[in-house]
């Protein structure tokens, strides 16, 4: 078979699924900011739908970012001392309990936050209250932190770095603080990358959690598209691509360097 | 420090995690469980699945969805990520960049998307609309889903392809070729089987993601009949409790196998759920 022709082939398919990928995110942001999306873009442009969008859901985006921050608080302290527990004493047992705390991830959204309900629905404070959907997100997310942690404690010689610091008579709060945490920077960095754009973008947990007073980005999402026009729904997705896209590029940037580092 | 001491430190900053974990997740999951069979049928809900035809129809139609998703997501993305590995071209950055940047966007969003694409507006309805005359519309079907699973699996799978395909030894191919191998001979003998083990677990993550997503579903049409459709409308509509936590129980059950099953075939890997 012939090179150019084979090359030229897979180069059309890449741009076929890329701009498979694109080209509904441009249409959307686009349609958030046309005065008439049916009429196209020569009916002009406008920030009116964008506004209209904020004074509707600015709640979803206060309780989205404050449940995200607060996720990514109860993570790190949850996370980071586990991942350093577990990355401690590869044996067995850890692995085992390694495996057990992704589970969730494994599960549907959906399967766990009905097994939420059953269990806890009947405590009306708990159920009412913001809390609810935190611990779903948590849950959900907790994984992610442990497992980039993990990743990063596993490829250094932590035994050495602790004995050294001991030698010189570090206790350990002082060698956690000082010298484990700032050595896997990189892992928390990418781990809490992950764990707010997760929390933000969460829905199958959240839909199920939600009260009218907990609503979400995303369930504003959803609930806008299902009842709004078409220009509110892609505004809202504009403002929602805005939040999320600087998130993702961060971790894309995060990733490069590392992988360059493996080889 | 003893030993002794040390594990009790090294216990001690497990056990948060680990109550989280069994407050929040075992014990809800366990009163799911008898949820489960405390329904008018008992412990036979688990057995519905088989034997009530709405049910099994669901299964079966979402299994098959999964499968067609996978399969066509690992062909692109094998394509695709051999190409974008092993060629330097002008705006390859940018094209690995627009793939792998729907990596974690939510199904509801997604569903949005597909809506662009291929709803009552839609570019391709649009499309159709100019070239033929008629408006091809297929956003509110499986169609439409499969659509959408698709754009959330490609941007997962294609980084797990791009990394194997790294790491895989041209050495072999070349050996391959200079046998007299044919370029199909060496893709079939030598490529594919290097890139299999990726394959496999980033097409369990695939599949598993696709059978569990809810979103997608969500913002399409509420009476595509996939499992987890069927779930949420016997809770909510039907207020059917034992028969949604019986479901939601096997739906997770197959999901964890499998991503199970491709973590020991293929090493680790990490999975989501959309």
């Amino acid at each position: 078979m012939n090179r150019p022709f084979l090359f030229a082939a897979q180069l059309g398919l890449t741009l076929l699924v890329a701009a498979f990928l694109v080209i509904p995110v441009l249409m959307s942001m686009l349609a958030g900011v046309t005065v008439n999306f049916f009429q196209g873009i020569s009916s002009g442009l406008t920030l009116r739908w964008v506004w209209r969008v904020l004074d509707l859901y600015a709640d979803t985006l206060a309780l989205s970012l404050g449940l995200a921050l607060a996720c990514l608080a109860c993570t790190l302290v949850l996370g980071v001392p586990a991942a350093y527990a577990l990355a401690k004493r590869p044996s067995r047992l850890t692995r085992l309990i390694e495996e057990m705390l992704v589970v969730p991830v494994a599960v549907p959204g959906l399967a766990t936050a009905l097994a939420l309900l059953i269990a806890y629905g009947g405590f009306r404070e708990f159920r009412t209250s913001a809390a609810f959907i935190l611990v779903g997100h948590v849950l959900f997310t907790l994984p992610f932190m442990i497992r980039a942690v993990l990743a990063v404690l596993s490829s250094i010689d932590l035994k050495t770095l602790e004995e050294g610091a001991r030698s010189l008579g570090a206790s350990f709060p002082h060698r956690f603080f000082g010298v484990i945490l700032p050595n896997c920077r990189s892992g928390i960095l990418a781990g809490s990358l992950m764990v707010v754009t997760l929390s933000i973008g969460e829905f199958n947990l959240t839909w199920m959690l939600h009260t009218p007073l907990t609503k979400t980005l995303p369930v504003g999402l959803a609930d806008s598209y299902a009842s709004m026009r078409l220009e509110i729904g892609s505004a809202y997705t504009l403002i929602f691509f805005i939040l999320i896209l600087p998130l993702l590029m961060a971790m894309q940037a995060l990733s490069r360097p590392r992988r360059r580092k493996e080889t | 420090m003893s030993d002794m001491r040390e594990n009790t430190l090294l216990a001690l900053l497990l056990a948060p995690a680990l109550l989280v974990f069994v407050a929040f997740f075992l014990l809800p999951i366990g009163r799911l469980a008898l949820a489960a069979g405390s329904g008018p049928d008992g412990i036979m809900a688990y057995a519905a699945i088989l034997t009530d035809a709405r049910y099994r129809e669901s299964l079966i139609a979402t299994v098959l969805l999964s499968a067609g998703v996978t399969l066509a997501t690992l062909a692109l993305c094998a394509v695709c990520g051999l190409f974008l590995e092993r060629n330097r071209f002008p705006g390859r950055a940018v094209l690995i960049g627009i793939m792998t940047l729907p990596l974690s966007f939510p199904g509801v969003v997604v569903g949005f998307l597909v809506i662009m694409l291929a709803g009552r507006q839609g570019l391709i309805g649009d499309l159709t609309q100019a070239l033929t005359g008629s408006k091809l519309v297929f956003a509110y079907s499986m169609a439409g889903l499969f659509i959408g699973y698709l754009y959330f699996s490609i941007p997962r799978v294609i980084l797990t392809v791009m990394a194997s395909a790294e790491k895989l030894d041209r050495r072999l191919e070349e050996a391959a070729r200079s046998l007299g191998a044919s370029t199909f001979a060496v893709t079939r003998d030598v490529i594919l089987p290097g890139l299999l083990p990726a394959l496999l677990s980033s097409g369990a993550i695939c599949f598993a993601t696709s059978m569990g997503a809810f979103g997608t579903a969500f913002t399409l049409a509420t009476n595509i009949d996939v499992l987890p459709m069927v779930i949420y409308t016997e809770f909510t509509l039907h207020a059917n409790i034992a028969m949604a936590a019986a479901l939601s129980l096997i739906l997770g059950l197959i999901t964890w196998a499998v991503l199970a099953l491709a973590r020991t075939a293929a090493g680790s890997s990490v999975a989501a759920a959309g």
